[in-house]
């Protein structure tokens, strides 16, 4: 079976830095796969030769049997392929609701005239993008914020409305980075319901960076591990753990 | 209010800049050249350096116990706060739009003239605010599509006999071309690359209407523009072939007062459909757009916005106001030359935007009326013009570093 997203033998080099090398994984629709590895294992450097930030010196990626290494970002995200980012990054002076309608830049009218008149055409669609702004604040909980300003939220708050401004976009996959990097067990936990969600209700397949083990194991389909960026395993949760050569990277031998 | 006394440091600091001003007006101010005969004679004058060395270290020693006492110089509220005057916006706008629709009939013609020039250079601060204020691209070679306008203009009317309102949207249309033709290769660079590069854009266009002489006439400019005309009527006392002045269709005596204000109301409606734009800009997802990438251009990128595109949206769409106003600015000059478009102009139209505050309509407007007003008031001290013009952008600089009228943020809000 053809998997939403196929990343072979993917390598990336700065100079004589070999940051990845030699990774593949696959992502079907609707799985959420988490990769897993060591700080400076690489992991962040596969996610940004996924999403287009950089162009892989080697190897190849295809979303639904299209390739897409080495497309500009904005390309890849119109494919429907979006991600979030280990720092977050939210348009900060804008209003909660702002962030979610620059991410619908694509779906509204961006004529030049149609805006100028206000045409039927334009009215619509921005109408549509405010109503699917305000379901996606209800989701992630953020409908009372709206107008506030994004810089002022808390940082939980911060990390929910960078998914939901990826989910306005419509999107097939997304990339989380780290996604309950400086939660507290109440959000990680809420996290972990929110993309199953996602998932199950929206049919976003999710393919997740992540060190809290606990939230990995509990709701990944699959796992891939890598180390020194190489791929050091592949498996369900399962697997993963009981997997000696992970057990060796994770805990030192023994 | 209790002004403490200098310290140490304060003294420290006006010394360092007191040596500054020593460095720095001793070759300008402190050397006359006096030319006798065939010889140039050099002779030392020390009195002005003296002046002011000792003004900026009066300033200087002051500065730091003054902003004390007044709990610093922003709290100074001379100028009203954006929040303060959110709530006033719609009748202030409509006694703005009265004084201008009325200003021709109540002053006199030299005011109308002055107030004419002075909306050319809103129409252009507006439009570099789209560039600089909203999308955050520094252009300092903004006047190359003024020129570019005015050309349009001048050229099409004198080669191919075309009136001012086909060549008006032609102008606009062209002026945007040149933006994107130059916006293209160059918004890849960033932040000081691209002052840069728009500079040397801004003058090559200037040399070339300066050099190529069969088709701009170079440095001697192409004159006998002819006026706008109204719905075919003509500003003249004797109309040219084909026109009726518009005295006699009105059956009224001709009097040349009424070309002006026929120009300044044209001018006005200009600076209005500018700002109609402007503000349905801001609010398009293009506007919208603008700002994100401005904020953070990875985010942007990551969620399917295209940087390229709409930097260029940004820089063509300011390009276009410029080329509007640079035939509007031909056709009431009757004679444009490539002076008209020097670096300067692109440096006087940058100083109304960040003067008026970037991204804010109406600091810009306010600041294009003060530098263009403001300079006609003053004319006896001509020769004092830049040194007036750099003391209040240094106070500016210490009182207000966000303009004239910060700018308040258009906000799409959910109820």
């Amino acid at each position: 079976m053809a998997g939403l997203l196929e990343v072979e033998a993917l390598g990336m080099r700065f100079g004589g830095l070999v940051a990845v090398d030699g990774v593949s994984l696959q992502v079907n629709s609707g799985e959420v796969v988490s990769i897993i590895g060591p700080n400076g294992a690489g992991k962040t450097t596969v996610f940004n030769c996924i999403s287009g930030f950089y162009r892989p010196t080697s190897g190849q990626v295809r979303l639904q049997g299209e390739l897409i290494a080495g497309l500009p970002s904005h390309r890849v995200a119109r494919k429907g392929l979006v991600r979030t980012f280990q720092n977050v990054r939210l348009f900060r002076n804008m209003t909660v609701v702002e962030n979610l309608l620059v991410a619908q830049h694509t779906r509204t009218d961006t004529n030049l005239f149609s805006g100028l008149l206000k045409l039927p055409r334009f009215r619509r669609l921005e109408a549509e993008a405010l109503e699917r702004a305000a379901l996606w604040l209800r989701l992630v909980g953020l409908r009372e914020l709206a107008n506030r300003e994004a810089g002022y939220l808390a940082y939980g708050q911060q990390r929910r409305l960078e998914i939901a401004r990826c989910m306005v976009t419509g999107p097939r996959l997304l990339l989380l980075d780290e996604p309950a990097a400086g939660l507290n067990p109440r959000e990680t936990a809420e996290l972990d319901q929110l993309i199953l969600q996602l998932r199950t209700e929206h049919g976003v397949s999710v393919l997740l960076i992540e060190h809290d083990m606990k939230l990995v194991m509990a709701i990944s389909d699959r796992i891939v591990v890598i180390d020194h960026g190489r791929p050091l395993a592949t498996g369900t949760p399962e697997q993963i753990r009981r997997d000696p050569a992970v057990i060796k990277a994770y805990l030192g031998e023994a | 209010m209790a002004l403490r006394l200098p310290n140490a440091a304060d003294l420290r600091a006006a010394l360092i800049a007191a040596g500054l001003t020593t460095v720095l007006t001793i070759p300008i101010l402190g050397i006359d050249i006096t030319v006798v005969g065939i010889n140039a004679r050099l002779s030392s004058d020390l009195g002005a350096p003296l002046i002011a060395v000792a003004a900026v270290f009066v300033a200087r020693l002051l500065h730091a116990p003054l902003a004390a006492a007044l709990g610093g110089f922003g709290a100074l509220r001379l100028l009203p706060s954006a929040e303060r005057m959110a709530g006033y916006r719609r009748p202030v706008l409509l006694v703005l739009i009265a004084i201008l629709l009325l200003w021709p009939f109540a002053t006199s013609r030299g005011a109308v003239d002055i107030a004419t020039l002075a909306l050319i250079y809103v129409m252009l601060g507006l439009g570099l605010n789209i560039v600089v204020g909203f999308a955050g691209l520094l252009d300092l070679g903004y006047v190359a599509f003024y020129a570019v306008g005015a050309y349009s203009y001048a050229l099409l009317t004198d080669y191919f006999g075309l009136s001012f309102w086909t060549c008006l949207p032609i102008a606009g249309l062209l002026a945007a071309a040149f933006g994107c033709a130059l916006g293209f290769p160059v918004l890849r660079l960033r932040g000081d690359y691209l002052a840069i590069v728009t500079l040397g854009f801004g003058e090559i266009i200037r040399l070339l209407l300066n050099n190529l002489d069969s088709l701009t006439g170079g440095p001697d400019g192409i004159g006998n523009i002819p006026k706008p005309t109204l719905f075919g009527l003509e500003f003249n006392r004797r109309a040219s072939e084909g026109y009726t002045p518009f005295h006699e269709f009105f059956g009224i005596p001709y009097d040349g007062g009424q070309k002006v204000i026929f120009l300044y109301l044209l001018a006005a409606l200009l600076v209005l459909v500018t700002l109609y734009a402007i503000n349905r800009l801001i609010r398009m997802p293009m506007g919208r757009a603008w700002e994100a990438l401005r904020e953070d251009e990875i985010a942007a990128r990551s969620l399917g916005l295209n940087p390229t595109s709409i930097k260029l949206s940004a820089f063509t769409l300011g390009a276009t106001f410029a080329g509007f106003a640079g035939c509007f600015f031909a056709a009431r000059q009757g004679f444009i030359n490539p002076e008209s478009f020097t670096f300067i102009e692109s440096a006087i139209v940058l100083a109304i935007v960040v003067l008026g505050g970037m991204g804010s309509q109406m600091g810009v407007i306010l600041a294009a009326v003060a530098l263009t007003v403001l300079p006609e008031l003053a004319r006896q001290f001509e020769e004092y013009r830049m040194l007036i013009f750099g003391l209040v952008m240094v106070l500016m600089m210490i009182w207000r570093p966000q303009g004239l009228l910060p700018a308040r943020r258009v906000r799409v809000e959910l109820p």
